[in-house]
């Protein structure tokens, strides 16, 4: 290549990047159905859409949070080495406020997507959904929101109000301050 | 050799307080390096010069993949787990080194590291990603196809929101430039449109928000406003820096959003589902939020701040003897280019303006200097950055202000530093 032509070339490159809409599509994604989707769909918002059959209580969930979580976030949901995840309630505007599942989560649901998901840490999805909907309920139980007989499922999990539901302001759009 | 060119410095050319040369007398003398700006030019004493080993008998046979000198063995990134061991192991931070660096790419080997559950081990053949929900068809990408689309490149910063959290302690911590401000890093990505695949799943009109999720074992997930990618800059990376990305880096690909929060871009990412509103995630709730001092939290805070940090000097950085040096360092800002970098040495009393490309990137890391004669007294150095929208850099005080005691989430408050008369070089909050 000539110098000439790679001086032509250099300067109509100058990357500037853009989001062009391509001229020859590629339509090289492989068409699916949801339902193939189905181990992967796991996102739970605040309306609970999604959230699978099946149930569980405080006191189930009791033994499993001995067994499987108590080693990190400490007996009770308090003073493990992975931080409280019970208690802190109003003390949100103190200088040793303390972010738990009770004092700060805005929804009931993304407990349930993150428990579901993620933990136990070292055996992410070990639990079945009766396990999660049961350590669900232990953890909201142990922070006073609901009690211990409480029956957490699809149809209840989303209607749990969480203390801090109204503790947040959205800054996207635009801040509203 | 730039010495030669070297002109005298007059009064006039001390622009701010407690030495600060002025960034003319620096274009006129053509960017000379920080080496021949201390030396004298008297020649002291003549010696006869060896011809060493390295020049006597051939070198090292070719490699397969360059590795840096051994010399250099130093130039690591500072590794910070999160739990005590056996507790979340794999979860943690490690530091791009910034102080040590120069220019403005961050090398692939230091760039930071934020897991949640450490590092997939990924067969890109099995890899597969997704995108679904609100689409008019569901549609599964393999490495392989997505390699065969038009790519785009991008040189942008990725920062992570929690970016110099030990600036958040009461007490300054004694900490390097890397240590404190490294969780950032700059490269060149090169990857495949997310507007364009969105485009051949067809969104419907109820699809607003997306969700990324990475394919780890954390699956972090997060919500992104579509504008982002529709209209935006948002886009699947598969290369960093020339080369596929390193495995901490989210390989085989990860998505990339130009100037928000790091967590944002989501690494090893497996799927993107079309939603009509934010899932409220666990790392869009219970962190990455900021609690402010009456309680309440600002959430969806996506853009990073206008930004700058000294590298040099800096803890690690000293001058040592008194004389010329650069003033060096890197700035940033989420909501565009940087438009100016002030640095002021007598601790804000005074400032001038550093030297910056005539043209700034547009989310990525600007590189700034000012040539400064150190005289040997104690000085306090800091930078403030304003970007294209106008925004300037706030004091730590002023940052501060609205939020609750220890927030840590988007700190980009000014950094100083002091230096005492020894040379030495702390973090101070000034």
């Amino acid at each position: 290549m000539s110098m000439r032509k790679f001086g032509i070339k250099t300067a109509t490159a100058v990357a500037v990047f853009t989001l062009v809409t391509p001229v020859h599509a590629q339509n090289l994604g492989k068409v699916v159905s949801e339902s193939d989707l189905v181990n992967w769909d796991i996102s739970i918002g605040p309306d609970g859409v999604g959230l699978p059959t099946g149930s569980g209580t405080s006191a189930e969930g009791s033994n499993i949070w001995s067994e499987q979580c108590s080693a990190c976030h400490g007996e009770n949901g308090k003073g493990g080495p992975a931080g409280d995840l019970v208690g802190g309630v109003g003390t949100l505007t103190s200088p040793d406020h303390i972010k738990t599942v009770g004092s700060f989560w805005p929804y009931s649901t993304t407990l349930f997507d993150y428990v579901r998901r993620a933990m136990p840490y070292y055996a992410p999805g070990s639990l079945s959904d009766d396990e999660v909907y049961a350590v669900v309920a232990y953890l909201l139980s142990q922070n006073e929101i609901i009690t211990d007989d409480t029956i957490m499922n699809a149809d209840s999990l989303p209607r749990v109000e969480m203390p801090n539901a109204d503790g947040f302001i959205s800054y996207w759009p635009v801040a509203k301050k | 050799m730039t010495s030669s060119k070297l002109l005298p410095l007059s009064t006039e050319e001390h622009t701010a307080g407690n030495g600060l040369v002025s960034r003319r007398w620096l274009l006129r003398t053509g960017l000379p390096t920080l080496g021949a700006m201390g030396l004298s030019s008297g020649i002291v004493h003549a010696e006869e010069l060896r011809v060493p080993d390295w020049s006597s008998s051939p070198g090292l046979d070719l490699t397969g993949y360059g590795q840096p000198s051994p010399f250099e063995n130093e130039v690591v990134r500072p590794t910070l787990p999160l739990f005590p061991e056996g507790i979340g192991d794999g979860s943690g931070v490690s530091f791009t080194p910034l102080e040590k660096l120069a220019g403005t790419i961050t090398p692939n080997g230091l760039f930071f590291e934020r897991h949640h559950s450490g590092i997939p081990e990924i067969d890109p053949a099995e890899h597969q990603f997704a995108i679904h929900g609100l689409v008019e068809r569901p549609l599964v990408f393999t490495v392989e196809a997505l390699l065969r689309y038009p790519m785009v490149t991008k040189t942008c910063f990725i920062e992570c929101a929690g970016n110099s959290l030990f600036n958040s302690f009461d007490e300054a911590q004694q900490r390097t430039a890397g240590e404190i401000h490294g969780l950032i890093g700059n490269a060149e990505w090169a990857g495949v449109s997310l507007a364009q695949l969105l485009e051949e799943a067809g969104v419907s009109p109820q699809g607003k928000w997306l969700v990324a999720e990475g394919g780890d074992a954390a699956k972090m997930s997060r919500s992104i406003p579509i504008e982002k990618a529709i209209d935006g800059d948002a886009f699947i990376a598969l290369y960093q820096n020339g080369e596929r990305l390193r495995p901490e880096q989210g390989y085989p690909m990860r998505l990339v959003v130009p100037g928000w929060q790091g967590s944002m871009n989501v690494k090893w990412l497996r799927r993107v589902k079309v939603v009509s509103a934010p899932v409220h995630a666990k790392d869009e709730t219970s962190k990455y939020t900021l609690l402010q001092k009456d309680g309440k939290s600002r959430q969806f805070t996506y853009e990073m701040g206008v930004k700058s940090v000294i590298t040099s000097p800096s803890p690690g950085r000293e001058p040592g003897a008194k004389g010329l040096y650069q003033i060096s360092g890197l700035a940033w800002s989420g909501a565009g280019r940087i438009n100016k970098v002030e640095v002021s040495a007598d601790g804000g009393a005074s400032w001038a303006e550093a030297l910056i490309p005539d043209q700034t990137p547009s989310r990525a890391l600007t590189r700034f200097q000012l040539p400064w004669q150190w005289t040997g007294q104690s000085a306090t150095l800091m930078s403030r950055a304003t970007d294209e929208a106008g925004t300037v850099q706030p004091t730590r005080e002023a940052w501060y202000e609205p939020y609750a005691a220890n927030q840590i989430f988007h700190q980009n408050a000014i950094q100083a530093w002091a230096v005492s008369s020894d040379g030495g070089v702390s973090n101070v909050y000034a």
